[in-house]
């Protein structure tokens, strides 16, 4: 079946509209948050809110790795590209988010050396050809990139690079699920759990979500009826009183994820005690640093980090954005002294953050579900 | 970064440090099998910022394409991306 024709021809999408209307509660809200910058897109892109009954509610988690990565942690790489003989890589969207003194983009401008790279082997590259530089790949991402930096690592100790490390600022896609739903006056219902990171993990991380807390989770793709066939699943064990993870992606996403990854990230990458999200704090294991063994490619062992604690911006609402206790355009300077060409905070940075996904899409304002 | 782009394996480039040709959107460039060893020439994989994290299948790939070719600026912006480091 073509999921992206029909669903355009809207046949598919009135059909599985009408069978969420028809498994909603009337006047009963179900706030559903997703944890991924891909399904934040697809669903401000094709107006899901707009295709389903006003007590379904879409809230936009932290899934976007590029919006939570703390000022401190921008300015620290900021400073790494500022060190002599240093070339600092990492991925674009990367590249704009503002830290205290602007972004890597404008400390480029100033001068200091910095790449935009597709891959972290991209990086690894460069180092080979530019052995009288130290080059420095800014990593971020959660599990779906986390593989990536640890294979890459894997390769320079096999071939001796000297002058390749990694500012490793991967996280982990859990733990903050769980810092949400620790928090008080939680308004969520259910999740959709992310597609392409559970490709990596499995969908059991999730499985606490329900245990624990009582809220299902769907692992879910991202076509546009992915994410209402997504809703239907979570409606139908609500109506049935169940409450468990259920996998919407079986055409990719195995239970127990894919093995290789998972043994690359173990083999270079441990849990931190602690990391600040930004917006949401610090939280505890829920970021990677490399292991002890990795000491002589880590930019955090190799150079004296300044390490400073930044608070958010105070006219920034990132941070509820980011645990769905307001949506984009409650934030006053939405739109106005935030926007994607200027951006704030981190939501609006990169394409696949909250606020720059309903900028792009929901015009200035979007009429959230009552 | 966090799209996921399908790519057909056209060349095994290097067996032992797992490196492939892969066909991204028209763009040829070098990705690793490493976290894929299962994939061969002429299957389908789903690249993540030059590594195969999974086997797709066709129509999966065809689909997938069909829905970031809609996604417009994150997709051309992970293209360019692509491009600038296809050497």
């Amino acid at each position: 079946m073509k999921f992206v024709d029909e669903f355009r021809s809207g046949k598919l999408a009135k059909r599985v509209s009408a069978e969420i209307a028809a498994l909603v509660d009337p006047g009963v809200p179900v706030r559903i948050m997703e944890v991924c910058g891909g399904h934040t897109h697809t669903i401000y892109r094709h107006g899901l809110q707009q295709l389903v009954p006003p007590e379904v509610e879409f809230l936009h988690g932290p899934g976007c790795p590029v919006c939570v990565i703390s000022m401190g942690r921008v300015d620290d790489a900021i400073w790494l590209a500022e060190q002599p003989d240093v070339l600092l890589a990492t991925f674009g969207d990367m590249m704009r988010v503002p830290g205290r003194r602007g972004s890597l983009l404008d400390a480029r401008a100033r001068g200091a050396d910095v790449r935009m790279v597709y891959s972290p082997l991209d990086a690894l590259e460069l180092a080979r050809r530019n052995p009288d530089r130290r080059v420095v790949f800014l990593a971020i991402g959660f599990e779906t990139t986390a593989p990536a930096t640890a294979v890459t690592l894997l390769r320079a100790r096999e071939e001796g690079i000297a002058n390749f490390s990694v500012f490793c600022n991967h996280v982990t896609i859990a733990p903050p699920l769980r810092a949400i739903l620790d928090m008080p006056d939680v308004r969520i219902d259910a999740f959709i759990a992310p597609g392409h990171v559970s490709t990596v993990v499995g969908s059991r991380p999730y499985e606490f979500i329900a245990r624990e807390y009582g809220r299902p989770v769907v692992v879910t793709a991202f076509e546009p009826v992915d994410i209402l066939h997504a809703v239907v699943m979570i409606l139908r064990q609500r109506r049935e009183g169940r409450c468990e993870v259920e996998n919407q992606y079986t055409r990719v996403v195995r239970p127990e994820g894919n093995p290789q990854a998972i043994v690359a990230m173990a083999a270079t990458m441990e849990l931190r005690e602690t990391f600040e999200w930004r917006g949401l704090g610090r939280i505890e294991r829920s970021a990677l640093r490399l292991r002890p063994a990795f000491a002589t490619w880590d930019a955090e062992a190799l150079f004296e980090l300044p390490a400073a604690r930044v608070r958010d911006r105070k006219a920034c609402r990132c941070g509820e954005v980011l645990v769905g206790a307001i949506q984009p355009w409650d934030c006053k300077v939405f739109g106005t002294g935030c926007t994607p060409e200027r951006p704030l905070g981190a939501c609006m940075v990169s394409s696949e953050g909250a606020c720059a996904a309903a900028y792009q899409y929901g015009g200035q304002k979007c009429p959230a579900a009552a | 970064m966090c799209l996921g782009i399908p790519a057909q394996i056209v060349e095994i480039v290097d067996l032992e440090s797992m490196i492939a040709r892969a066909e991204i959107s028209g763009v040829r460039r070098n990705i690793s099998t490493a976290l894929c060893p299962e994939a061969r020439v002429g299957d389908w994989v789903l690249v993540h910022v030059g590594f195969a994290l999974a086997t797709i299948d066709e129509q999966q790939a065809r689909e997938t394409i069909a829905l970031l070719e809609q996604m417009g600026e994150s997709y051309e912006q992970e293209l360019r991306e692509l491009k600038a480091s296809a050497a």
